[in-house]
């Protein structure tokens, strides 16, 4: 009672997350002097940032006139290859990736495959899109072929991952009431799995679409095919307006996707 | 028809679920299986159909020994055990006929089923069973769209339809209102009936066991505590089998009960 008594009247605060004053002090100064210091370290010309905005400028205001007739056949070509690649690596990697995902979820798979399958997903997620497209470029020559291969290579480690996380997390139960019945393997997982992780990989499946063409315009500038190649000459050329012209169309069908995965998602709910 | 010969399951953690369970039941026999949460009622359900991995013991369903078989036998003889689960375990993306027609799975090939086109005998079978139930107009919904009365139901004909010897049954009534679960009870009890069925309910509402059942078990830690006719649930045995409270209030109402049903 006492020992309430003291307590009641006085005010409560929440313990510190670091309990020594004086650490916690340190800590915090610090960290202010590092940022202070990191910040002092950024070499800014501001000569050149004057110059280059008017480039930026040029940039910027080419949007206002985007020029889509003067190279219009190479445009059209560029999407063409970047559409192609897409749809392709988009495919072929989402096959890929299924059972790769079945078998990298640790609840289905028993633990040597569990371990092959996370392998395979971990290279594919430790090596990033560029460094795959130069290495591939170099094996394959300049094309889509290479493009078509790292977005391939790309979305098996994307969608793996994500899936077998879903599997994962899945209703135990329900899988076991059709393991019960007798079900062979194959059968279960179709009935038991499939059906619990259906609206998640269809869902992956358009975002992955969706980043394939993005990614589709970042690889012709290592010289991996596709509209990014065409938008790179732009771009050396000086010809700004093509280039704003390659840009809001990769937005627009960046969008027009969006939009349609919205409306499938609803639909598969 | 299926004995249980010194059945034991130890779990990782180094719980004991079942201690040397023994246990016999005899052809069409419908019985239930009391006893507190813990106690290894659907440790010692899921140890029949292998869904749990016993330690030790031996299972016999007829003549034929489940422990020890190979992942494929295990599959057959899984069709003569047909599943009720708690919380009905319906696949919940797939229709109503979808997950009836998945007992059947154990009988029916990979690409038939895959392309979900089963025998037409199943087919009307599975109508048939949710025409007993009271379901036919609903075989195209999909299984969350249903009440929960309605989905046990249709697990009831999900585990019928595998043509079964045996009905294994955990928690039917878990989370039922009292009305439905003597709906699903009477209904799993007069299905057993009909095709003289022998079944293993596990079931939490000892009053609903008494209406309805030949024979009880009550597990205890593992280990049979009683074995009788549900009349022989008196206020001792229940201390025995859950440990000291008041029962007279249980076991009167049962009467009452079981009168108003009538």
């Amino acid at each position: 009672m006492s020992a309430l008594d003291t307590r009641i009247g006085k005010p409560w605060k929440k313990p510190p997350f670091v309990q020594r004053a004086w650490l916690r002090w340190a800590l915090i100064l610090g960290f202010a002097a590092y940022l202070v210091a990191a910040y002092m370290t950024i070499d800014v010309n501001w000569a050149r940032v004057y110059e280059g905005l008017e480039r930026g400028k040029q940039f910027v205001l080419a949007f206002t006139s985007p020029d889509f007739t003067s190279r219009s056949s190479d445009i059209w070509e560029g999407m063409i290859e970047s559409i192609i690649m897409t749809v392709a690596s988009s495919v072929v990697g989402i096959i890929i990736s299924i059972p790769i995902a079945l078998g990298a979820a640790r609840n289905i798979a028993p633990l040597p495959i569990y371990l092959i399958c996370r392998a395979i997903i971990a290279v594919s997620r430790a090596l990033q899109e560029i460094i795959v497209a130069i290495l591939l470029v170099a094996i394959f020559g300049f094309g889509p072929l290479a493009g078509f291969l790292t977005l391939s290579f790309a979305t098996i480690g994307f969608l793996s991952k994500l899936l077998a996380e879903d599997i994962e997390s899945m209703d135990r139960v329900q899988a076991e009431a059709i393991k019960a019945s007798g079900a062979k393997w194959t059968q279960w997982i179709n009935y038991g799995v499939q059906p619990q992780v259906m609206p998640r990989l269809i869902g992956l499946s358009i975002y992955r679409v969706d980043i394939n063409f993005r990614e589709s315009a970042i690889l012709g500038l290592v010289g991996a095919g596709g509209i990014g190649a065409t938008l790179n000459t732009a771009f050396d050329r000086y010809e700004y307006d093509t280039a704003a012209a390659i840009l809001l169309m990769i937005i627009l069908i960046v969008m027009a996707l969006e939009y349609i995965s919205g409306i499938i998602r609803e639909r598969v709910q | 028809m299926l004995r249980l010969e010194k059945l034991v399951k130890t779990y990782k953690t180094g719980d004991q679920a079942l201690k040397a369970v023994d246990l016999d039941v005899p052809e069409g026999q419908v019985l239930a299986l009391i006893g507190p949460s813990g106690a290894g009622k659907s440790t010692l359900i899921r140890c029949i159909n292998r869904l749990v991995e016993p330690t030790s013991g031996n299972v016999y369903l007829g003549d034929v020994e489940l422990t020890g078989l190979s992942s494929g036998a295990l599959r057959r003889e899984r069709r003569r055990m047909g599943m009720i689960f708690q919380e009905y375990a319906l696949v919940e993306r797939l229709t109503v006929m979808e997950n009836v027609l998945s007992g059947r799975l154990g009988y029916v090939g990979f690409w038939r089923s895959f392309l979900r086109r089963f025998p037409q005998s199943d087919v009307d079978e599975a109508f048939r069973l949710l025409d007993r139930v009271g379901l036919a107009h609903m075989a195209d919904k999909r299984a969350d769209e249903l009440s929960g009365g309605q989905r046990q139901r249709v697990g009831i004909c999900r585990a019928l339809i595998q043509d079964p010897a045996l009905l294994l049954v955990d928690e039917p009534t878990a989370s039922l209102d009292p009305k439905t679960s003597r709906q699903i009870m009477r209904l799993i009890c007069e299905l057993c009936k009909e095709r003289g069925l022998a079944a293993i309910i596990n079931i939490h509402d000892v009053a609903l066991a008494q209406m309805f059942v030949q024979r009880v078990i009550g597990l205890r830690f593992g280990a049979i505590e009683f074995d009788g006719l549900p009349e022989g649930l008196t206020p001792d045995v229940l201390t025995n089998i859950y440990g000291e409270e008041d029962w007279e209030a249980t076991i009167e109402k049962v009467d009452d009960d079981s009168e108003a049903a009538e």
